[in-house]
């Protein structure tokens, strides 16, 4: 096992962590809100056809992240005025959402499977990326994964020392006190959910984009709902959300590790390996935790102000 | 325009809602395909009317229904009791694959036991795969929804695998696919000339089981009180556990016999691509049938009319096939967006709250 192979794989690693990462941050955002948005998939999938489209008609990559994102962002305004303004069950909404998306994406991206693009490419930072082990994997990517950097940095810092990030728990802790102290709750759970839409939007845009730039149905592939068990997995917290997602990423590519290595396993088994982590790490989580008592108390409960 | 509580849910709104949300899918689908160039008027009929136009449509509809209602008979149980059971699909794929496997077996081997020993093996395989959902919520707190949507995706990948691998024909010039099913291990068909089976009805009178078992039994009672209410159920000293495994075996075992009315009916045999997604739109059968049996039965052959349209809309104008997904969400998220009805009522300035005539009646009686 040399450097080379090793940089590799953390690179691989990186790589693969940005999708879950983006969606995840977007889901802790959403959730320490209070809001259950399990529409992740479809909002990932329509993001990532949309932003397979823009790029593919202005052959500018830049359209097609901001495509990604706007039509992820569209989309959740669905989820948050049937959940949010008419007090929806926000699991049979979410569920929706995901189904519609699915459909949607399909329909829409219909006429582009099979068209190519050239892709986000590698931007190596100077001096940075030449560091043994984390050189390659931190510093040698494409400007995506640097992006879903920053989002990590900046969503670390909001949640832990702004007095944004301190409402924005209090909404999701207690809405009738945040209520009551004058906060328009509905308000920021609306803004809550659409930075959600647009994370995964995101993440699909990087999946279309970057990660195999091309578009096909489904190519999301369970990634939205992984999201979620990483964000039941990290206590809602961002520094845990990180440490997750490069876990995930590590079991995603093990596959292709293990083929490396010559053992002769159908790929199609080992395609399962990052959903049956997902369940083992719920599985261990819920067992050191007793029952997720780290879950924003009025998660999934809809609040009506007049009450 | 503003919306005030009612005093009392609306029984009306609960009927009617599915009704408003059909109409507002016809319309929103209506500007849909204006808006890609179709005719709207008659993109709607080739999608809701003309696949049903003759007795050979009605049939191939049946064929879309079975699956969804055995599976949606499933869900019903489950949800009534508020458990997030949203792997029918790969308890359906999973049985398929089990089943397949022992129709495969049993190819060489005549006998009247052989279609009753796949059907069950169907529905054991449904329920072991449900079973590893509730294991894992009961004895780990795991919450079904997740798991149960990654044993969607594990299951998927076992279906790829099995017809990759051990389970691929020999003889079928290296499809991924399954050698074709001997004609005894199919289900016989109600007429020669219609691809519908007997598993239809063995979907009618599961369905009957289950309304006699929910509006009759103490254990359909149960089903609704812990639905309600956890905290009650607990006090009424039911077992929590033992409900929430035997509802998620049932609906298991149902998704099971779903996959034996799809893969020893119409297909034949194991391919790829044999789920079209009855797992999900199963989802909506359930919400959009309003979680009761004659509900469900009809919701079923609307959903099962979203597969039949869709595809006449690919034969006759070329649109994508995706555009079923399409339609099942709308359909979902209209109802959801109506159902808001049933607790609170419109206000138009100037006009006063709308009332329907239920209401009048029910502020005469208080």
């Amino acid at each position: 096992m040399d450097i080379a192979f090793i940089d590799n794989v953390l690179f691989a690693t990186v790589r693969t962590a940005t999708p879950l990462l983006l969606v995840a941050l977007g889901v802790m955002i959403s959730e320490r809100s209070g809001v259950l948005n399990l529409g992740q998939e479809g909002m990932v999938l329509v993001g990532a056809a949309l932003a397979f489209i823009a790029a593919y008609v202005t052959g500018n990559m830049g359209w097609g992240i901001i495509a990604g994102a706007f039509a992820g962002m569209l989309v959740s305004v669905l989820f948050a005025f049937i959940a949010l303004s008419l007090m929806a069950n926000q699991v049979a909404t979410g569920l929706a959402l995901t189904i519609f998306g699915t459909g949607l994406s399909a329909f829409v991206g219909a006429d582009y499977v099979g068209q190519s693009i050239a892709g986000l490419s590698p931007i190596s930072i100077p001096l940075l990326s030449s560091i043994p082990f984390i050189g390659k994997a931190f510093f040698a990517q494409d400007i995506m994964v640097y992006l879903s950097f920053c989002l990590f940095g900046g969503l670390w810092w909001l949640m832990r020392a702004t007095r944004l990030g301190l409402i924005i728990r209090s909404v999701g802790e207690n809405p009738e006190a945040a209520h009551a102290l004058g906060y328009p709750v509905r308000k920021i759970r609306y803004c809550a959910v659409l930075f959600g839409g647009a994370m995964a939007g995101l993440a699909g845009a990087y999946l279309s984009l970057a990660y195999t730039p091309m578009w096909s149905e489904g190519i999301a592939a369970g990634r939205g709902w992984i999201a979620l068990a990483l964000v039941v997995f990290a206590s809602w917290r961002a520094n845990r959300v990180l440490f997750g997602a490069w876990l995930f990423g590590f079991a995603s590519i093990l596959h292709l590790l293990l083929q490396g290595y010559g053992y002769a396993i159908s790929p199609n088994l080992l395609a399962m390996l990052p959903y049956l982590v997902t369940i083992i790490v719920l599985v261990i989580m819920m067992q050191r935790k007793q029952g997720g008592s780290d879950a924003p108390r009025s998660l999934g409960r809809p609040f009506s102000p007049s009450r | 325009m503003r919306i005030e509580k009612r005093l009392q849910p609306s029984r009306a709104m609960v009927l009617l809602s599915p009704v408003l949300a059909l109409v507002l899918t016809l319309i929103a689908g209506a500007l849909l395909f204006k808006m890609l160039g179709h005719p709207a008027g008659l993109s709607l009929y080739n999608y809701f009317i003309n696949p049903i136009s003759d007795w050979y449509g009605v049939s191939e509809l049946l064929v879309k229904v079975t699956p969804l209602l055995l599976c949606a008979i499933g869900l019903m149980l489950c949800f009534k009791g508020k458990v997030w059971n949203i792997g029918a699909e790969g308890q359906f794929i999973f049985a398929a694959l089990v089943s397949g496997y022992v129709s495969l077996q049993l190819m060489a081997v005549e006998g009247f036991w052989v279609l009753p020993v796949i059907i069950v093996a169907g529905a054991l395989a449904g329920m072991a795969w449900a079973a590893i959902a509730a294991l894992l919520k009961t004895h780990f707190q795991a919450s079904e929804i997740l798991t149960t949507i990654m044993l969607n995706y594990i299951a998927l990948n076992l279906l790829l695998w099995g017809v990759h691998g051990p389970l691929k024909d020999p003889d079928g010039y290296n499809f991924p696919e399954s050698a074709l099913f001997a004609d005894h291990t199919l289900l016989p068909l109600l007429s020669e000339d219609y691809r519908v089976t007997v598993a239809i009805y063995i979907a009618l009178l599961m369905l009957a089981v289950v309304w006699f078992v929910l509006s009759k039994s103490i254990f359909g009672f149960q089903i609704r009180v812990m639905g309600e209410s956890a905290g009650a159920a607990k006090f009424a000293g039911y077992k929590n556990r033992l409900l929430v495994w035997s509802l998620l075996l049932f609906s298991g075992a149902m998704a099971g016999v779903a996959a034996v009315s799809e893969v020893n009916g119409p297909v034949g045999q194991l391919i790829p691509t044999l789920n079209l997604g009855y797992g999900y739109a199963a989802i909506i059968v359930v919400f959009m049938g309003r979680m009761h049996p004659i509900g469900i039965l009809i919701a079923s052959f609307l959903l099962g009319l979203t597969y039949v349209g869709g595809e006449m809309v690919q034969i006759e104008q070329g649109m994508p096939k995706s555009i079923v997904g399409l339609f099942q969400g709308m359909l979902l998220f209209f109802l959801l967006a109506c159902d808001l009805l049933i607790q609170y009522r419109l206000v138009l300035p100037g006009f006063g709250p709308i009332r329907l005539p239920s209401d009048r009646t029910k502020q005469v009686a208080s």
